[in-house]
């Protein structure tokens, strides 16, 4: 294990993390809002990735595409916020999973139909094909440009929920939505926005992990599961808490899957190692959101409620 | 004088179990009324009716001539009603200044607005805990910001449930004087509370609810006058 690996390891996981910040923040914020849990929100990551790729290829130009798939997922997660989930605020969760559980299978069945069912492959961009040097060791560029506008992101999302009226309601709402309806502002309303919101940054980490993982129906559902423990252990109904919690689970799945093999090498039997690492390394996250909630319930940074 | 405020029939349900059967009352413009009663005969479901947080089944609930039974309580508070709620509940990551802010209007149909100024200027404590936030105040302290919070969206209609409960002698003096100089300014004044000394100083009108129903209505001095009832709808 040698510390360039390591560092190199380090900057994957950040990079996995601020994919799941993308996805979380929007995540978090409606279900810490209405109390809502929407597990199609890795489908509009998905189709985000759908909708870049294929722009991408028309177009030729990964910002047009970026433009297209953003607009494209915030226009389809409003419409489908409007259609489908709002009238389901005020049903308990079972009838919320069940329902964006069948959203899942039909946009999966949806991708199938006008995509087919082989992976689409997108290229990195010609500008961000090279690598920087960072501290002397080279680093993809395309993967050091996620980490730049998520981290960018973060930053607009901070100053948004900080220090503009908006936010003031996104946290107010957070805390105590029927207080803020109760003294006359559209909470519905704001939750489309919230959603939309979140549906765009759903695409934009669907257009940025395109070049990266395969693009093909079903990608939602892996990261769809990373993002859970993320928000959870984050803290649910925090953007703070999302982005803590996924750069969390990013560098721990990530820096667990490249090292804990080699490192359980060095205490246990060969055979063994070889059969526990993988799989202890793929528990890890889940281990550490246990510890997490074992020690503070409510996740890292919970949300007071009022 | 014609109701600001006109409440009939009203009946509102907890899934299968009522709470309220038909209840009546009403509020004229710049009038200060009470809704007394023990614990669990229904002033908060009353309220929650009213606002919409809680939609009445049967009955009406009119404000300025329009009919808002069924609106959602946004469109209810809108229309110019404030609450400020059992508990307070104040929002506790926004910092005062933010509490007052966040939700304020910014019509300004009538007369004259509320702004941070004029909220500061009633409760000063505020200014000075302005960048505070509300999970850091006092009680005294949450219920000001409570009362500022629901003023800065210029209602003509202010419910008050519980404002001084679990306060200090001295604060709640100041959450009455408070009200005495709203009544003063014009704005209606609907206040749930169990001090009856001061609401019996303060208040136009008294509605006794009992069990989900309005057992009894009338001035301050008629209800002084009825001590039996005192004690056996409000234990006093």
């Amino acid at each position: 294990m040698t510390a360039s690996l390591l560092f190199t390891q380090l900057l994957n996981g950040l990079q996995l993390g601020i994919l799941l910040f993308l996805l979380s923040s929007g995540l978090t914020l409606v279900f810490g809002i209405m109390n809502f849990v929407n597990l199609a929100h890795g489908s509009l990551y998905m189709l985000g990735a759908y909708f870049a790729a294929s722009a991408f290829r028309a177009t030729g130009s990964f910002l047009a595409a970026g433009v297209i798939a953003v607009a494209a997922t915030l226009a389809l997660g409003v419409a489908v916020e409007r259609l489908a989930l709002a009238r389901l605020y005020a049903r308990d969760h079972l009838d919320q999973v069940l329902t964006t559980f069948g959203l899942i299978l039909i946009f999966n069945e949806a991708v199938r139909f006008v995509w087919g069912s082989a992976p689409v492959y997108m290229n990195v961009p010609a500008a961000l094909a090279g690598t920087v040097n960072l501290f002397g060791l080279p680093y993809p560029a395309y993967r050091f440009a996620i980490i730049a506008v998520g981290l960018a992101v973060g930053l607009a999302l901070y100053v948004l929920i900080h220090r503009t009226r908006v936010g003031m309601l996104i946290r107010a709402g957070a805390a105590n939505g029927p207080m803020v309806a109760a003294l006359g502002v559209n909470i519905r309303l704001l939750n489309t926005l919230v959603f939309g919101l979140g549906a765009a940054l759903a695409a934009l980490a669907g257009l940025m992990a395109g070049p990266i993982f395969a693009v093909q129906p079903g990608m939602g559902e892996s990261i769809l599961i990373l993002t859970l423990v993320a928000i959870v252990t984050g803290g649910i109904g925090s953007i703070r808490g999302a982005f803590y919690g996924a750069l969390l689970v990013g560098v721990v799945d990530t820096v667990g899957r490249a090292f804990l093999p080699a490192l359980l090498r060095e205490f246990l039997d060969r055979a063994l190692a070889q059969a526990a690492g993988p799989a202890l390394a793929s528990m890890l996250i889940y281990l550490l959101m246990a510890v997490v909630l074992a020690l503070r319930p409510r996740g890292l940074f919970p949300v007071k409620r009022s | 004088m014609s109701a600001l405020l006109e409440v009939r029939e009203v009946e509102t349900f907890y899934g299968a179990s009522q709470a309220l059967f038909g209840v009546s009352f009403d509020v004229a413009a710049g009038e200060f009324v009470t809704l007394l009663g023990r614990n669990g005969m229904g002033k908060t479901t009353t309220v929650k009716s009213v606002m919409g947080m809680l939609p009445a089944r049967r009955g009406s609930v009119r404000f300025a001539g329009q009919e808002l039974r069924g609106s959602p309580a946004y469109r209810v508070a809108q229309a110019g009603i404030g609450l400020v709620p059992e508990g307070r509940q104040i929002f506790p990551d926004l910092t005062v200044r933010e509490n007052l802010v966040a939700t304020a209007s910014t019509r300004h149909a009538r007369g004259e607005a509320w702004s941070l100024g004029s909220v500061y200027r009633m409760f000063p404590r505020l200014r000075e805990r302005e960048q505070t936030l509300g999970t850091s105040l006092s009680g005294g302290e949450q219920q000001m910001l409570a009362i500022g919070r629901a003023l800065m969206t210029n209602p003509r209609l202010l419910i008050l449930d519980e404002a001084t409960e679990g306060l200090a002698p001295r604060v709640r003096a100041e959450i009455w004087r408070c009200l005495a100089d709203l009544k003063r300014s014009g704005l209606a004044i609907v206040a749930i509370d169990k001090n009856i000394g001061p609401l019996l100083r303060l208040a136009d009108r008294h509605f006794i609810l009992e069990k989900g129903r309005m057992v009894w209505s009338g001035g301050s001095d008629a209800l002084r006058g009825e001590q039996a009832l005192l004690r056996e709808y409000l234990g006093v």
